[in-house]
C-alpha cells in the first residue's frame, strides 16, 4: 500500500514532468531528432528510484496517455511501455541506487531497450511503418544523459527536501 | 496488481483505439491536457513572430506594403477575368445539368510547432471540434492540397498529410482529366501514383489536381506535380512520382475546407463521375 504523504514536493515533481513532456516534442534540427532522448522515462526511472512510494504505476500510466496524445501514437502504447519500466524499475530500485553511476547508467539503458521493443513491437502490430535503426540511437543518447538527469534531479530533491 | 490492472487496461485502450475508433472522447479529454504543453512548445516560436511584427523598421512595412499591393493589383485583374469565366461555367454547367458549384466554407488555422512521432507525417492544428472541425476534413495550403484531419479535440486538431504512407488521395490529370490515386512515401517531397498503365498520356510536369472522386476532398485543387516517369516494358505499370504542391514543411498558416455537403463520409457524387471522363 502506498502512504502518500500529501503535498511537499508534488508541484516540484509535477513540473519535472512537465519539463520532460515539453522536451519530448519541442522542435529539433532535422539530424538531431534521430538522437532525442526519451526524456519522459528518464525522469519517470528517477522519481521510481528516489520516491518508490510517491510516483508508480499509476502515474506512468496517466503521463504515458499523455505522451501518446501529444506523439500522435495510438492511445495506450506509451502508458504501457512506461507501466512496465515503472514495474520493473520499483522491483530492483533498491539495487540500482547503490550501484556506481556507469553501471546505473547501463541497467537504465537495459530498461530503455526494453521500453523502445515495446513501442516497436506495438507499431509492428498495428502496421505504422518506420526505420528500425532510427529507434536505437535514443537509447544511446538517454544512456548517457542518464547521469545528469540523476545528479539534476538528485540536487533539486534534496534541495526542496522532497521525501 | 496495479501493474496487471494498468497492462491489461493499457492493452485494451489500443486494441479499442485501434480497432474501433471507440475512444475519441477520452482521445479529446486528454488531448485538453496536452493542449498547455503545446502552447508552451509553441510559445518561443510564436513569441519569436510577434516580436518580429512589433519590431520591423517602418522602410520594411512599406516595403512589404507596396508589394502586397502590387499582388493585389495583379489579383484583382484576374479575379475579373475569373468573375465572367466563373458566370459562363455556370451558365454552361447549368445548361448541362450538373450540380458543381464554386464557392466553399473556409477558415484559417495555425499549425503549431510540436514535433510528433519522427516517421509519420502528422501535424498539429490550434483549431479543434469547438471550430466545427471534423474528421476526415481536407487541410489545403496556399499552394495546394496539404492533407486532412484525422482526430479533433475541443481546441486541437491532428491532421495527416498526403506523404504519410498510410495516406491516398484522388486524383486527375489537369491536362486531360485522366483519373489515379496518389499515395504518400513518407518522404516530403514525394508522392507515388502506381496506377497510370504504361501508355498512359502523361508527361513530367503535369498538374494533378483533386478529382473530387471519393467525395472528401473538394475538386480541382493542386495537389503535385510529375516529377519522374520510369516505364519498364515488362511492367504493367510505369513508376511514376510526384512532387506535392503544397509546402508541406515551410507552410504556417493553413486553410481549412467545408466542401459543399458538410457529411464527414460522403459516398462519391454520381454527377462529377461522368464529367471527369476525358
Amino acid at each position: 500500500m502506498a502512504h502518500v504523504t500529501r503535498g511537499g514536493g508534488m508541484i516540484i515533481i509535477g513540473l519535472s514532468f512537465l519539463a520532460a513532456l515539453v522536451l519530448t516534442v519541442i522542435p529539433l534540427p532535422s539530424w538531431m531528432v534521430a538522437f532525442r532522448p526519451e526524456w519522459l522515462a528518464l525522469v519517470m526511472i528517477y522519481w521510481c528510484m528516489a520516491l518508490p512510494h510517491r510516483v508508480g504505476i499509476l502515474t506512468a500510466f496517466c503521463l504515458g496517455l499523455i505522451l501518446d496524445i501529444l506523439k500522435g501514437a495510438v492511445m495506450g502504447q506509451h502508458a504501457l511501455a512506461l507501466v512496465v519500466v515503472a514495474f520493473l524499475t520499483l522491483k530492483v530500485y533498491q539495487q540500482i541506487r547503490i550501484y556506481p553511476m556507469w553501471q546505473q547508467a547501463l541497467s537504465i539503458m537495459g530498461l530503455l531497450i526494453l521500453y523502445q521493443v515495446l513501442i516497436i513491437w506495438i507499431n509492428g502490430i498495428i502496421d505504422v511503418r518506420s526505420s528500425a535503426w532510427n529507434y536505437w540511437l535514443p537509447i544511446f543518447s538517454s544512456s548517457l544523459l542518464w547521469p545528469w538527469i540523476y545528479l539534476l534531479l538528485r540536487d533539486i530533491r534534496r534541495h526542496f527536501g522532497i521525501k | 496488481m496495479r501493474f496487471i490492472a494498468t497492462f491489461v487496461l493499457a492493452i485494451l485502450l489500443m486494441t479499442l483505439d485501434h480497432r474501433f475508433q471507440y475512444l475519441k472522447d477520452l482521445r479529446a479529454a486528454v488531448s485538453v491536457v496536452a493542449y498547455p504543453i503545446q502552447t508552451l512548445v509553441n510559445f518561443p516560436v510564436s513569441a519569436g513572430e510577434w516580436m518580429d511584427e512589433s519590431f520591423s523598421t517602418r522602410e520594411s512595412l512599406l516595403a512589404e506594403i507596396t508589394t502586397l499591393k502590387t499582388q493585389q493589383l495583379l489579383y484583382d485583374v484576374r479575379l475579373q477575368k475569373l468573375a465572367a469565366l466563373e458566370s459562363e461555367n455556370m451558365r454552361l454547367r447549368h445548361l448541362l445539368d450538373s450540380s458543381f458549384k464554386v464557392g466553399e466554407r473556409v477558415l484559417i488555422a495555425e499549425l503549431l510547432a510540436v514535433d510528433m512521432e519522427p516517421f509519420s507525417s502528422q501535424v498539429v492544428l490550434n483549431k479543434g471540434s469547438r471550430h466545427d472541425l471534423y474528421p476526415g476534413q481536407p487541410l489545403l495550403d496556399a499552394s495546394g492540397v496539404m492533407g486532412q484531419i484525422t482526430k479533433t479535440g475541443p481546441l486541437t486538431s491532428t491532421a495527416m498529410l498526403i506523404t504519410d504512407p498510410h495516406h491516398a488521395i484522388p486524383v486527375a490529370v489537369n491536362r486531360n482529366g485522366l483519373r489515379t490515386i496518389a499515395i504518400g512515401t513518407g518522404n516530403p517531397d514525394e508522392l507515388d501514383i502506381p496506377h497510370f498503365p504504361n501508355n498512359a498520356d502523361i508527361q513530367v510536369g503535369d498538374l494533378l489536381v483533386s478529382s473530387g472522386l471519393g467525395g472528401r476532398f473538394p475538386r480541382g485543387y493542386p495537389v503535385a506535380n510529375i516529377t519522374h516517369i520510369e516505364i519498364d516494358p515488362g511492367q504493367p505499370f510505369a513508376r511514376v512520382t510526384a512532387k506535392p504542391a503544397a509546402e508541406l514543411q515551410r507552410s504556417r498558416e493553413v486553410l481549412l475546407v467545408w466542401p459543399r455537403e458538410p457529411l464527414p463520409h460522403a459516398a462519391p457524387e454520381p454527377a462529377e463521375t461522368e464529367e471527369e471522363q476525358p
